[in-house]
């Protein structure tokens, strides 16, 4: 979208300064339903910048990593616009959502790829025990940071995946299908969440508003 | 827990809503959007926009009409109706919508299943299968049930699910407007059979039909139109009803 940078630039002469002054930006690696995050921060009254160039994410205060889609071909993306070496450098807040957040880790089973190795787990594949994939709302219980902030537990989420990331030390939510398994993480200015916030309703309209004021 | 879904189903023709809807608190019933945003607010897990039109430009409005709905709602929501290319799905999704359904182009070039599922992720594609019963058994039927086909309904369930396919949503044209319950038979052994999630159509007309399906057609959503457009069931009560039938539903 050509008028994205335009808005950007215009948010200075608008009234609700001190909200829109932040810039979000969206990295745009070609793996995703953007748009919908884009509009959902709009909702919200900010302005986010889609972007894939590396001193824009970098000169951003909170980055968004999308991401629907296989592993293995959205890493090639990264991978071929050195966005794999930035994302981890970033000192910003970051927030990878759903395939974002399985990048952001180790592994992934699905096409047997590395990962950007900012969460210490590996993703794997649900069994065939349950239905695959998880499509609809799920529940979040132990929620552990402020990104939950006025989301209450059990609080219901859209999800829809195939692989997931097990728990581990930088779990921060917990979300049982097949398994306990982690539906959001974070380590330092990094967080992921498996579920879709903008998707997710009032809940997840708390979610993204909680992340863009950190 | 993983809840059962209730999805309203809206079918637009020219970038408005054709069914008629009965819906006093909205100023225009014929502005897709703004009936989709109410269905969100009222409790509705999912929406499903199936485009009728026929006409040259019927690209660019399911596009625009995407792009709007995708502006206003915070809820995922699905489109169909007249999907045939991958280059189709792309502008769509590009246009923020979740998931796409297709029907007569997987029956008439199944590779496409393949295609889109290996593009875009096998969770944005929706296959919808229309079929009746003839003699007995259930057969695929295209162009909204008029066209029979030679196609098993469970074997081509499976096929599609083996190409790629992320749900199915089945109607049953035996069912669809009679009000007198889900096909629950054919739903349960579809669910059983396959492992992607199936979503139920045809025949919903009182809330007693949503708690069978779901319960004796192990659903995993259930779809319908009318009863919610003229509020025949309000999504929240119906909800209520299901949880206190121990169904996990979103409330």
């Amino acid at each position: 979208m050509s008028d994205t940078l335009a808005n950007t630039n215009n948010l200075k002469s608008s009234d609700n300064r001190e909200k829109k002054d932040i810039s979000i930006v969206i990295i745009d690696y070609g793996a995703g339903n953007i748009q919908s995050i884009k509009f959902a921060i709009q909702r919200l009254g900010a302005q986010a910048l889609l972007s894939n160039d590396a001193e824009i994410i970098k000169a951003a205060d909170k980055v968004i990593f999308p991401g629907v889609g296989e592993a293995s071909s959205a890493m090639e993306k990264l991978i071929a616009t050195g966005l794999d070496k930035v994302i981890p450098q970033l000192k910003q807040p970051v927030l990878g959502i759903c395939l974002g957040m399985q990048l952001m880790c180790n592994y992934s089973q699905e096409g047997h790829t590395k990962g950007l190795g900012i969460f210490d787990v590996d993703v794997l594949k649900f069994s065939n025990k349950v239905k695959v994939p998880q499509i609809g709302w799920n529940t979040l219980t132990n929620l552990k940071s402020e990104l939950f902030s006025g989301i209450k537990n059990e609080e219901y989420m859209y999800l829809v995946h195939s692989y997931y990331a097990p728990l581990c030390d930088d779990t921060i939510a917990i979300t049982n299908y097949d398994i306990e398994y982690s539906s959001a993480l974070k380590k330092d200015n990094f967080y992921g969440v498996q579920f879709h916030p903008e998707k997710s309703s009032t809940a997840g309209e708390i979610l993204l508003k909680n992340f863009l004021e950190l | 827990m993983l809840t059962k879904r209730i999805i309203p189903c809206l079918d637009i023709k020219n970038g408005r809503t054709v069914k008629g809807v009965n819906f006093i608190d909205l100023r225009d019933a014929g502005d897709p959007v703004e009936l989709a945003a109410l269905y969100a607010k009222n409790g509705a897990d999912e929406l499903v926009f199936l485009d009728i039109s026929a006409t040259e430009e019927r690209r660019k409005t399911l596009a625009d009409l995407v792009l709007h709905v995708s502006e206003k709602v915070n809820i995922p929501f699905t489109v169909g109706g007249g999907i045939s290319s991958v280059e189709d799905v792309d502008i769509l999704l590009k246009c923020g919508a979740d998931k796409v359904s297709i029907n007569s182009s997987a029956v008439k070039n199944p590779e496409l299943i393949n295609k889109l599922s290996a593009k875009f992720g096998s969770q944005c594609v929706v296959v919808a299968i229309d079929a009746k019963q003839i003699d007995g058994n259930w057969k695929v039927h295209l162009v909204g049930g008029k066209v029979p086909t030679e196609l098993d309904l469970f074997e081509w369930a499976k096929e599609v699910e083996k190409r790629g396919a992320g749900e199915i949503l089945f109607t049953s044209m035996d069912h669809d407007g009679t009000k007198n319950g889900f096909a629950n038979k054919a739903l349960a052994k579809l669910s059983t059979e396959l492992n992607i999630p199936i979503i139920a159509s045809g025949g919903a007309g009182n809330n007693q039909h949503f708690i069978d399906t779901f319960v004796e057609g192990k659903s995993d959503a259930a779809l319908a139109a009318s009863v919610f457009h003229f509020k025949e069931i309000e999504i929240n009560d119906l909800k209520a009803e299901l949880k206190a039938h121990d169904i996990p539903v979103r409330l």
